[in-house]
């Protein structure tokens, strides 16, 4: 591809972007981020290639961190985005209801200190 | 981790992949734009992804197998392990940490792919270098800059602004020569000095660190949001780089989508951008004498008498409900005032706690429906024929001083005003000031009552006493 090429799918990639994301509420902007973060996950892609050429041990090594890092990122904001859109419910769905909302849930007490 | 097929980086069923996988990123954030749709869209921009990792698994430049499947494992278990274990208060650290890593895979694969291209003292093309260099400063501060603000979401590093002096010369001076750096390498790029780019990526941490240490806790979602550009542009220029499309347009999509919300809060805040990241925000303020005044101090029973009559009650929740994890308190006592009639509705600030939409995220998880969530242009008008406002451990979003004093360093950020509501209850562990380091006029007014004490112990007492009514 040259570069030309590149830079035109650069400029419509940046107006896409804004185009799409404008319509996005304020309610949904932490999900947002979460996931625009995972997707810039893709970089892991970057390490698959570069790595094929790593002939020396520096070079396998920060080829290894590189895809690990983008792995997470990718993995961790896909679940993470996920989690957070699962909780999202409207009026007519509350499956929770009647099971008192306000009990401590296990996972709760047990990240307490990590805050 | 054998290939599957031996494809060629240029083949077309590669590149109609990526098409396949960006378009599906586009159409994921697309219908990220209703709450009932939006966790679709997520798994369409999942299998976006999935897709793309494995087409390019198929292409015949991937070797050292083994490495890559290590690295693959080693991020499944932390990414899948972090994501479950997380709390939703967290929530903003752990997209800082995600972003972060993001940021520090394109800056090692600028390494990377510079130390191939050079390898047997050969030059680089500078439609290559001048992407490898972009994604080599970028991805570093990214990283450091976001380990920075976990650090400070986190609270192992103290989130108010860390100031030294002259750090703004030193920043610029540090900028300036990063480069200057560059455009020597740029200029010598038949045999580019490898210790010269060692000494980019080494200034680029320093940089990362310094830009985020100054800015306070308060101002980090910003800081994320705009890092969040910062590596998806990393990313695109990896991108440009090793000639991968589908880096260029997910990175730049990311890069505008980061943009805009930046923009946003900035102006949701109505600070510039340039006054978010360089002021110190909140460190100056704070030495502001703050007098005492006298206060009306209600207990729960009160509390419960006022909120029970009520026919209209807003609740404003704010950084203090998430610290204390009272959403589910909170959307208790919310039961119990409909029990009685009571018209209830949550009133969030687009910079209420850490991040936007970090209070509808809590709330959602507390079952609190997406309807009763009302932005703050839709709630302001309703104030003034709102019984009760409650608010739930938020202070700046609230101050009226923005609207009324010109003086006061948030005069002109939009708030939540509350302080038009017949009455307002104020529940909060004490009169300490909050980010901004301001006091605020609010609980000092007549139709204010304090309630001092834990967010979610005082939810679930006034629950109780409303119960009882």
């Amino acid at each position: 591809m040259d570069l030309i090429t590149e830079i035109t799918i650069f400029v419509l990639a940046a107006f896409v972007g804004f185009e799409v994301i404008s319509k996005v509420p304020t309610t949904l902007h932490t999900p947002l981020m979460s996931q625009t973060n995972a997707i810039h996950g893709i970089v892991m892609l970057g390490g698959l290639i570069v790595i094929g050429a790593a002939d020396d041990t520096l070079e396998k090594a920060i080829g290894t961190i590189a895809i690990a890092f983008g792995t997470i990122n990718i993995v961790g904001g896909f679940l993470v985005t996920d989690r957070m859109l699962g909780m999202f419910r409207g009026r007519d769905r509350k499956p929770k209801k009647e099971e008192g909302p306000a009990e401590v849930t296990p996972e709760q007490a047990g990240g307490e200190a990590g805050q | 981790m054998i290939p599957l097929a031996a494809l060629e980086p240029g083949d077309d069923i590669v590149t109609v992949a990526y098409i396949v996988a960006f378009s599906l990123f586009i159409l994921g954030i697309r219908q990220g734009t209703h709450p009932t749709t939006a966790r679709r869209g997520n798994i369409i921009a999942g299998v976006g992804m999935a897709i793309a990792v494995a087409i390019t698994l198929a292409l015949d430049v991937i070797g050292n197998g083994a490495l890559i499947l290590i690295g693959i494992l080693v991020g499944l278990a932390i990414g899948t392990v972090a994501s479950y274990r997380v709390q939703m208060t967290a929530m903003p650290q752990m997209v800082a940490l995600y972003n972060g890593v993001g940021g520090g895979a394109a800056a090692l694969i600028a390494w990377s792919e510079f130390r191939e291209l050079t390898e047997h003292g050969g030059g680089i093309e500078l439609d290559v270098f001048v992407p490898v260099l972009f994604s080599t400063v970028i991805g570093s501060v990214s990283f450091w800059g976001s380990n920075v603000a976990f650090a400070k979401l986190q609270d192992l590093i103290p989130s108010k602004p860390l100031q030294f002096p002259l750090q703004h010369i030193f920043n610029g001076l540090l900028l300036a020569g990063i480069l200057a750096a560059c455009v020597a390498l740029g200029v010598d790029n038949e045999s580019p000095p490898e210790g010269l780019y060692i000494g980019v990526l080494l200034a680029s941490t320093l940089l990362g660190l310094s830009f985020v240490l100054p800015i306070g806790g308060a101002d980090m979602p910003v800081v994320i949001s705009l890092l969040n550009a910062f590596t998806g542009l990393a990313a695109a220029a990896a991108g440009f780089a090793l000639d991968n499309v589908a880096l260029i347009v997910a990175g730049t999509l990311v890069g505008s989508s980061g943009t805009i919300l930046t923009l946003e809060m900035s102006r949701a805040m109505n600070r510039s951008i340039a006054n978010l990241l360089f002021s110190g925000f909140g460190a100056a303020a704070a030495a502001g004498e703050i007098e005492e005044r006298p206060v009306t101090s209600i207990g729960p029973q009160d509390a419960a008498i006022k909120l029970g009559y009520a026919d209209s009650v807003v609740f404003v929740p704010g950084y203090g409900m998430a610290v204390a994890q009272a959403q589910h308190a909170v959307k208790e006592l919310a039961d119990e005032l409909q029990k009685r009639g009571v018209d209830v509705n949550f009133a969030i600030h687009p910079v209420a706690g850490r991040m936007p939409g970090h209070m509808n995220v809590l709330l959602a998880e507390a079952d609190v429906p997406y309807e009763q969530l009302k932005e703050m242009e839709e709630i302001n008008p309703e104030m003034p024929r709102t019984d009760v406002a409650v608010v739930i451990g938020a202070n700046d979003v609230t101050n009226p001083a923005a609207k009324d004093d010109p003086d006061s360093p948030i005069a002109g950020m939009p708030i939540i005003e509350v302080d038009q509501a017949q009455q307002v209850i104020v529940i909060k562990r004490s009169l300490s000031p909050g980010f901004a380091g301001i006091d605020n006029d609010l609980f000092y007014k007549e139709n204010t009552s304090m309630l001092f004490s834990d967010a979610k112990g005082a939810a679930s007492e006034i629950a109780a006493e409303v119960e009882n009514l």
